[in-house]
């Protein structure tokens, strides 16, 4: 039992003439709680694709057992005829064809889905008239129907409130911890889940660095994955990373100019 | 009531009515929430086409409007693109070639026939002067796309949700949205024959919306837009029957009284929900 | 020789306020619209020759009561659903309309493939109107038109009105193709506009060279098919329709 959870070596994905991903490789062990960190355009969302299999990609990825994956937002309409318990079921035999049989173990497994998210509550509710926060618990426990021992989680928190993101990292946090998942989310800021997260995988320029925090997180790291100068910044337990003029060679237009990058 | 049943016009058109309304209201639903009602209009008008064929060429009516339905597929295959946002323009322009070709068969019916009530046949459906054995075989048909629909539904609902879901799941994407387009192709040509291929549109949609209004479970959304598309096609049937009276020298089409009982089952589900 | 031009003009003009309408109607991917409110022409003919009042006013009244009953519904409803049953109750309302007026086979069949041969010179000023003021409204909007397409929400912050937009475009829309329906039929009409409004939009980056590429492609399907109609004696919404999936095609092919 000692293999990684996710070991990924020599990974590139191209899309549309350009090179997204460059040599991307790294190792979940098991029960890691991994935060995917970059800006918008990194290469969060295509890194998760290309571990899915939904983009043709070069280079090594193993997975070892079954994936769940929880999308970026998917929009749905208030009319759909889909309730919470509905949409978690399609989550353990949507692929299956035939209509379902309504049984005992499977209603019981779509509960205890429901109950790990804390979602019970409102089952039996259009998945369209919940809120964010609760679209998103719904969410989690369709991935989680089929006991997955890898989850994957696509800007869970993006579209939350400050409140609902932080009930739901705590939720995934008790779901590792309780079931020894490994978890692997992506987020443009890391802030959040500084509390939570005990790896990084950091994204920038199309490749990546993945390790505990206090390791990739610093200036002289991230400077060489941005390949130009970063500051890492720590103010009252938060983190910035700010780009700046600082070996104003390659940016000597750049004068006072300094970029947060979140 | 007992001299309306025996009627052997009406017995076909009640069995020919269930069964497209049965189709349409469990395709209905999926066609609204997967956004393909403009395709599901451009096949019925695509089929109309065949109905024109088969008068012109004698053949059966049933087989004339599923031959050019399963071609209609075939076109849209082709024309749509990849991304759903060129799906709009690519299902007008097979309705217009579709209709294109209705007009020029209609022409030659017209022309070679002397046929001039064809278009009205055609477009606004003839149920009362279907053979019965046609009807029987249309049950047939119905209950077996019922049948593979409901081998399909999981899936099909999975990947109308979200397709990146289901593509996770293992869903063939592209062979379940093929099937569903031959179903929905299978399902408007039986609408176009009840009431016409223009208003095979109606029977798709205004029951599956209403349903789509009042239930909150898929498979409740399903029975109930089968339910209503069914009393509206027999209320219908009923309405026109008994309307022989009412103006002397008048008939009101069949097609007005289905569509009028399905947007007031539409409204009414509307305020229900609301209240 | 004279009444052969005048068909070629009408038919011109036809194209002309297709096109323009056409290229609107694919960037804010209103083709079921597009389809859908031009059969208000049908019960607008029939409920005027059922009550006797003028035809104008019968196909205007329901022609722009069509485009504020859509605009209303697809806010609540989803917008393809909400087409799919205003197209149904205009149609059902047209066929009781024709049938208790009592001459309902022959109206159905030109209304949806129209009888271009038997236009008469007192279809040119309407036809007139409509080729000329269609473009230029479109052309006028063209800006609101194409951000309020784009984002609606863009559209309110910087102080426009979308609602306002989709019920104009709509208005547009259905008044002129109510207008040449009874004339040209509904098929012709739907065809000019998308085949050249689609492949329009795929060549051309920017609107305006996109709006008059669209016209002048609508004007030679149109021109074309009369030719091809007059020579074969068949329908020209047989050749406007194939022809016009014929440069989509082509142009699908060719952009990829």
């Amino acid at each position: 039992m000692s293999e990684a959870a996710l070991e990924v070596s020599g990974l590139s994905v191209s899309q549309g003439g350009q090179e997204v991903l460059r040599g991307v490789g790294f190792q979940l062990p098991r029960g890691a709680f991994c935060g995917l960190i970059g800006s918008n355009g990194a290469g969060k969302t295509t890194l998760l694709r290309a571990i899915l299999g939904l983009l043709p990609s070069q280079g090594e990825i193993k997975a070892g057992g079954r994936i769940g994956y929880v999308p970026q937002k998917i929009l749905f309409e208030p009319d759909l005829p889909v309730r919470a318990q509905d949409f978690v079921a399609l989550g353990l035999d949507g692929h299956r064809f035939g209509l379902a049989f309504p049984s005992r173990a499977r209603a019981e497994k779509v509960e205890a889905a429901l109950r790990a998210v804390e979602a019970e509550g409102f089952a039996g509710q259009r998945i369209g008239r919940l809120s964010g926060g609760q679209q998103q618990r719904v969410m989690i426990a369709h991935a989680l129907v089929r006991s997955p021992d890898l989850l994957l989680l696509d800007e869970p928190l993006a579209n939350l409130d400050i409140k609902a993101a932080a009930e739901i990292i705590a939720l995934l946090k008790r779901l590792s911890q309780e079931s020894g998942m490994t978890v692997l989310l992506s987020a443009h800021d890391m802030n959040p889940l500084l509390p939570v997260m005990d790896r990084i995988l950091y994204l920038a320029g199309g490749s990546a660095l993945c390790g505990p925090v206090q390791e990739v997180v610093s200036t002289e790291v991230l400077s060489a994955l941005y390949g130009y100068h970063i500051d890492v910044i720590r103010v009252h337990g938060r983190v910035l990373v700010v780009a700046g003029s600082g070996d104003g060679h390659d940016h000597r237009h750049d004068h006072e100019h300094v970029t947060a990058i979140p | 009531m007992l001299e309306f049943l025996q009627s052997g016009p009406v017995q076909s058109a009640l069995l020919l009515s269930a069964a497209a309304a049965l189709l349409c209201g469990a395709l209905g639903l999926f066609t609204v929430l997967r956004g393909q009602a403009f395709a599901g209009h451009a096949l019925a008008d695509v089929s109309s086409a065949g109905g024109a064929g088969s008068l012109l060429f004698g053949i059966s009516p049933l087989l004339g409007f599923l031959l050019f339905g399963v071609a209609g597929v075939a076109g849209l295959e082709i024309l749509q693109p990849r991304r759903a946002a060129g799906r709009d323009e690519a299902a007008g322009i097979l309705l217009g070639a579709g209709l294109g070709g209705t007009a020029l068969l209609l022409h030659f019916c017209v022309t070679t026939h002397g046929a001039a009530g064809t278009a009205q046949a055609v477009m606004f459906g003839a149920m009362f002067s279907t053979p019965s054995d046609t009807a029987l075989w249309s049950c047939l048909l119905a209950g077996g796309c019922l049948a593979v629909l409901a081998l399909i539904a999981r899936p099909l609902l999975l990947a109308s949700l979200d397709e990146e879901l289901a593509r996770v799941a293992g869903v063939r994407l592209r062979a379940l949205g093929l099937v569903f387009l031959l179903l929905l192709a299978l399902g408007v040509t039986l609408a176009a024959m009840t009431v016409g291929a223009i208003l095979a549109t109606a029977l798709l949609i205004g029951p599956a919306a209403a349903g789509l209004r009042l239930a909150r479970g898929p498979l409740a959304a399903a029975l109930l837009s089968m339910a209503l598309g069914l009393a509206a096609c027999w209320g219908g049937i009923v309405l026109a029957y008994e309307s022989y009276g009412w103006i002397p020298g008048r008939t009101w089409p069949v097609s007005f009284f289905i569509v009028a009982l399905l947007l007031l089952f539409y409204a009414a589900a509307g305020l229900r929900r609301r209240a | 020789m004279s009444y052969l031009v005048e068909i070629w003009l009408a038919v011109g003009l036809v194209a002309l306020a297709a096109g323009a309408a056409g290229y609107i109607v694919v960037i804010r991917r209103a083709g079921f619209a597009a389809h859908a409110l031009p059969m208000a022409a049908f019960p607008g003919a029939a409920a005027a020759s059922l009550f006797g009042f003028p035809l104008w006013a019968g196909l205007a009244g329901v022609a722009l009561s069509g485009a504020g009953l859509l605009a209303l519904v697809q806010r609540t409803a989803r917008r393809d659903a909400a087409t799919a049953l205003l197209l149904a109750l205009l149609l059902a309302v047209g066929a009781l309309c024709l049938s208790l007026s009592g001459h309902y086979a022959g109206s159905v069949y030109g209304l949806l493939f129209g009888q271009v041969f038997a236009l008469g010179t007192e279809d040119l000023p309407v036809l007139g109107v409509i080729g000329l003021c269609v473009p230029v409204l479109l052309f006028l909007a063209l800006r609101p038109l194409s951000l309020s397409a784009l984002s609606p929400e863009l559209m309110r912050v910087q102080g426009g009105r979308p609602f306002a937009m989709e019920v104009f475009f709509l208005a547009v829309l259905a008044l002129a193709a109510g207008f040449a329906v009874p004339v040209t039929g509904a098929l012709l009409v739907f065809s000019l506009m998308l085949g050249p409004g689609a492949a329009a939009a795929r060549l051309c980056g920017s609107p305006l060279p996109g709006l008059a590429l669209a016209m002048g492609l609508a004007l030679g399907l149109a021109w074309a098919g009369l030719g091809l109609a007059f020579l074969t004696d068949w329908p020209v919404g047989f050749f406007t329709g194939v022809g016009a999936a014929a440069i989509y095609l082509l142009v699908r092919v060719k952009t990829g």
